[in-house]
Parts: C-alpha cells; sequence; structure tokens
C-alpha cells in the first residue's frame, strides 16, 4: 500500500519520539480531562484521545495513544497538532476531511480522519458531561 | 533495482535464480533456441520443440510423473482453473457437487464462486484449528453426488500441511476426482506421484525460482482423468490447452524444478535452520501467537500475530523488511485474512498477522537483522497501542463495548 510522504513522515516521528509527540494518557478521573475513545479492534483501529480543557474552555494539552494503520497514526498526530490552543467551539468544527486533505489521504484510507474527528467529539463531549 | 530493503516474501514469489535465467535467454533470441515448438516442418522448431520436451521430463521427473502427464500453463492460478473448471464439466453428468476449504487460494475460490453460479453446489469445509484439512472432516460432507475435492497441499499463508495420501486414497475408493493445488509446495516437500492418488495438480514456476507466467497442470493418466478445456485454438497440449508454448518460460521451469530435486535438501537444511533461529530470537516477544502448528508446517514460512498491534502499521515500521500480511492478492484491501478468521482467531488477532518467508538466498545475518527490528518495532507500536495500555491495565478487551464502525 503506498502511503503519501506526509502520512510516513508523521508516522515515523511518532514512532520513533512517541513522548514528543503527544503520545501518552492524562488521567481520565480528572475534572479537566476528557476522554474520546472511538473505533474497534475487530475493524482495525481504536482511537484514544484526551483532552485537558481550562477554565475559559481552551484545550491546553492534549494525548492520544492509536492502535491502527500508519494513516490512523497520522491522522491522530495531525488532529492534535490542529486541536492545541484551540477552544472547544473551534476543537467542534475541525472536519474529518481537513484532515485528510492534510496527509492526502487516499479513499481507502478516509475511515482515518473520519475516526479522528468522532474522536474529538467524543472527548469535549465527556469534558462537559463533567462539568453538567 | 537494488534497494537495501530484506526479502522476507519468498511466499509471494522468488527471484529467478541466475542458473535459470541463463537456460531463458538462450531461447530468445535470433541465435538462440527462438522457434515455435510446433512447427514440425523446420529445425527451429524441431530445437524448441526438444528442449520443451526436456522440461516436461525435469518437471514430471521431480514429481515422479510421467512426462505426459504434464500440461503447461500460465501458473497455478490457470491451472487451478482447468483442473476444477475443467473435470466439473466433464464429470457433471455423474453429479454436481464440489467439495474445497475456506482456506484456499483465490484461485481455487474464485473458480469455485464461479460453478456455484453455473448451477454446481459447492462445500467450503472449515479448517481445525491450526489450518489443517483432516479426513474426517472431509468426509463427513461427501455425498452421492460429489464428483470434485480440491484441497491445497500446503496453506500459503500458514505454511500447514495437508495429509493429501491419506486423502487422496480415499476419494480414489470413492472414486472422487481429486485435485491439489501444491503452488506452495515444491522445494519445500517431496511429492511422489507414482504413490499419491491424486488426480489432479497445480503447480507454478515462480514459486520455486523459476519465471512468472509460467505453471503445470499434472492430468492423471492412469486411472484416466478429463477435463473439458477451457482455452481453444490449435489443439495444443493434446487438447487441453491450446496456444504456442512459451518456449523460453518452459525451459526456465524446467531447469527450476530440477535445481529443486538436485538441491532440496540443501536448501530445506538451511532454511529450516534460519527458521528456528528466528523463532527462538522473537518468541520471546510478549503475547505473540504463532499461527499454525510448529509441528506440521513447512519451515520456510512463520506466520505470526502480535496481539494490540495492528499487522499495516507493523509493515509500515518495518519499513526496510519486505514481508506480507495475510496473502499478497488481499493486501490491497483492509480486510483481515479470510485464512485467519476461518481459524477461529479474532478478528484483532487476524488484523495483525504478518508472513515471515525465507527461501534460497536469506542469510543469517538478515534473519539477524529482521528479528531484532521487530522485536523494537512491536515494542514501539504497543507503546502507541491503546489497546497495549488496557491490556496492562487488566481490562478484558472481549468485555468492552466497542463502537463497530
Amino acid at each position: 500500500m503506498a502511503y503519501s510522504r506526509k502520512v510516513i513522515k508523521k508516522f515515523e516521528e511518532t514512532l520513533n519520539n512517541p513522548s514528543a509527540n503527544n503520545v501518552g494518557r492524562l488521567d481520565p478521573n480528572s475534572d479537566s480531562v476528557g476522554t474520546g475513545m472511538v473505533g474497534a479492534p475487530a475493524c482495525g483501529d481504536v482511537m484514544r484521545l484526551q483532552i485537558e480543557v481550562d477554565s475559559e474552555n481552551k484545550i491546553t494539552d492534549c494525548k492520544f495513544k492509536t492502535y491502527g494503520c500508519g494513516s490512523a497514526i497520522a491522522s491522530s498526530q495531525q488532529m492534535i497538532e490542529m486541536l492545541k490552543g484551540k477552544t472547544l467551539d473551534e476543537a467542534r468544527s475541525i472536519k474529518d476531511r481537513e484532515i485528510a486533505k492534510l496527509l492526502e489521504l487516499p479513499p481507502i484510507k478516509l475511515h482515518c480522519s473520519v475516526l479522528a474527528e468522532d474522536s474529538i467529539k467524543k472527548a469535549i463531549a465527556d469534558y462537559e458531561s463533567k462539568k453538567a | 533495482m537494488r534497494t537495501k530493503a530484506i526479502y522476507f516474501d519468498y511466499a509471494a514469489t522468488t527471484p529467478v535464480d541466475p542458473r535459470v535465467a541463463k537456460k531463458m535467454h538462450e531461447c530468445l533470441l535470433l541465435d538462440g533456441n527462438f522457434g515455435n515448438p510446433a512447427s514440425r516442418s523446420h529445425e527451429f522448431g524441431w530445437k524448441a520443440e526438444e528442449v520443451v520436451e526436456k522440461a516436461r521430463l525435469q518437471v514430471a521427473d521431480l514429481i515422479n510423473a510421467d512426462s505426459r502427464e504434464i500440461v503447461w500453463t500460465s501458473g497455478a492460478t490457470e491451472s487451478d482453473n482447468l483442473a476444477i473448471k475443467g473435470a466439473a464439466k466433464f464429470y457433471k453428468d455423474r453429479g454436481n457437487h464440489i467439495i474445497t476449504s475456506k482456506i484456499e487460494h483465490k484461485a481455487v475460490l474464485d473458480p469455485c464462486r464461479q460453478l456455484e453460479r453455473e448451477g454446481f453446489e459447492v462445500t467450503y469445509l472449515d479448517p481445525d484449528e491450526d489450518g489443517v484439512i483432516t479426513l474426517e472432516a472431509l468426509k463427513k460432507h461427501v455425498k452421492e453426488n460429489t464428483i470434485l475435492i480440491s484441497l491445497m497441499h500446503i496453506n500459503n499463508e500458514l505454511g500447514s500441511i495437508n495429509d493429501i495420501d491419506k486423502i487422496g486414497d480415499f476419494t480414489r475408493e470413492k472414486n472422487i476426482i481429486f485435485h491439489v493445488d501444491a503452488a506452495q509446495s515444491i522445494g519445500k516437500i517431496n511429492i511422489d506421484l507414482s504413490k499419491s492418488n491424486v488426480d489432479l495438480m497445480s503447480f507454478s514456476a515462480h514459486k520455486c525460482y523459476g519465471p512468472k507466467g509460467m505453471g503445470a497442470l499434472y492430468v492423471r493418466r492412469k486411472p484416466r482423468v478429463r477435463l473439458e478445456a477451457l482455452i481453444h485454438g490449435g489443439g495444443h497440449e493434446r487438447g487441453f490447452r491450446s496456444g504456442t508454448l512459451a518456449t523460453h518460460q518452459i525451459v526456465g521451469m524446467g531447469e527450476a524444478f530440477s535445481l529443486v530435486k538436485k538441491e532440496m535438501e540443501k536448501d530445506n537444511k538451511k532454511i529450516k535452520e534460519l527458521s528456528e533461529f528466528f523463532w527462538d530470537q522473537i518468541s520471546g516477544i510478549e503475547e505473540i501467537v504463532l499461527n499454525g502448528n510448529k509441528k506440521n508446517k513447512v519451515a520456510n514460512i512463520t506466520n505470526v500475530s502480535f496481539s494490540y498491534v495492528e499487522g499495516e502499521s507493523l509493515i509500515m515500521a518495518l519499513k526496510d523488511v519486505a514481508v506480507s500480511s495475510g496473502s499478497a492478492c488481499t493486501s490491497a484491501s483492509l480486510e483481515p485474512s479470510y485464512v485467519l478468521r476461518a481459524l477461529g482467531r479474532p478478528d484483532e488477532l487476524a488484523h495483525s498477522s504478518i508472513r515471515f518467508s525465507f527461501g534460497r538466498f536469506t542469510t543469517k545475518e538478515e534473519v539477524k537483522m529482521v528479528a531484532e527490528t521487530t522485536k523494537r518495532v512491536v515494542r514501539q507500536l504497543r507503546e502507541l497501542s491503546p489497546l497495549w495500555d488496557m491490556h496492562l491495565d487488566g481490562v478484558d478487551l472481549e468485555k468492552v463495548e466497542w463502537a463497530h464502525h
């Protein structure tokens, strides 16, 4: 399977230096952390995104872990870069198509970017449910 | 093309042996043996026919058959098509039931599907957990109207071996045509068709250091097996397969088979040692699963799953190593291996299977390097894997409710 150079670059950076590339986890029980886990092992990808949000609804930190193909891992990384420093409202407006475009994902891999968008929505929902 | 990548995908295809390439080259140019083997009126034709018949003997010799039982084809896929469709159509008056298995190559499964569309009934057997079709399992599905059984000798993904002698004795007694796809067998396991009651057997040249686009079908003479031809146009190959014979390809296959006969023992000894060395190196990785049974498989194929690591990402991380996930024909799709699924492996393990296959030119240095790389990237990918986290936290993944998509 031929991957775009961008996917390969992101994948390899993440693989070789995970801690510098937002791989990890935040305390899921903290009130300021929202967790979104999407996908299923049987389908070949699972993405877990965690966001830390300050009192002004701004995302101050994000961590992820992803089980899946190179494109899924690269999509997670791309998503995190787009999320950092954004407000929740801005984050909510991130579309899978933007991620796919930036990574030049082929049609067969579009579900990776869809998964990334879903994980953002779920992480925000989890955070907001703690505030409610 | 020279790359620094290490080739560990010999079960997909092999490079042509230089000695084979040399023989093939002799049959191409004006000053070489380029004639049409079917030309009866001049020396060019006679000389070409001579080397084609020599190659037929070389192929027959390796499998202990009569050279008149060898039909040249364009590869194992065509051989499988000719055997399955050809026998089913010829013997359709006897019945319309065919038996095969769920872990056959697509070159067998797809012709069977086609026959179903044409009114035949096909039973697809489940393998046991090691990827083997046992005679006992087969017997349960044989019916009065069963005319053909098609099973592979060695599974291309797992390397598991079916006992074709035992099955052949049974099919002979029942007067059922027995076809065996032996594309993965040549050079790995002995075949003696004077002893095995196999009626039709498919071979490929490129899996054993011969050229691609070349194969053969063994068609038994005693008792005589008949087929309806698929390709018409001149009645070459005793009517089984028309078309001008590709002298250079045929000579390549003959030479490749003759080299196998000479060097199989030596090659296999080396590959077995390398394979054991490889397994010693990687078997210490946590949560590694060997697919197939070590006691009943060919040494050149090692198929493993690393739990909580997805196969495609593993292949991408093993960037200087050529391996495959599932079979080469299906690696463009997102489906997990249908072979592993048929063994009853959970989908996530089927998603994470990697086939390492060694061959004649594999070195110990390469095996060592690949084992080291594999250990490293599995560790790296697990560090990225939320499933590995959950596993370490003691979460039972089977009990998690996943949102399937």
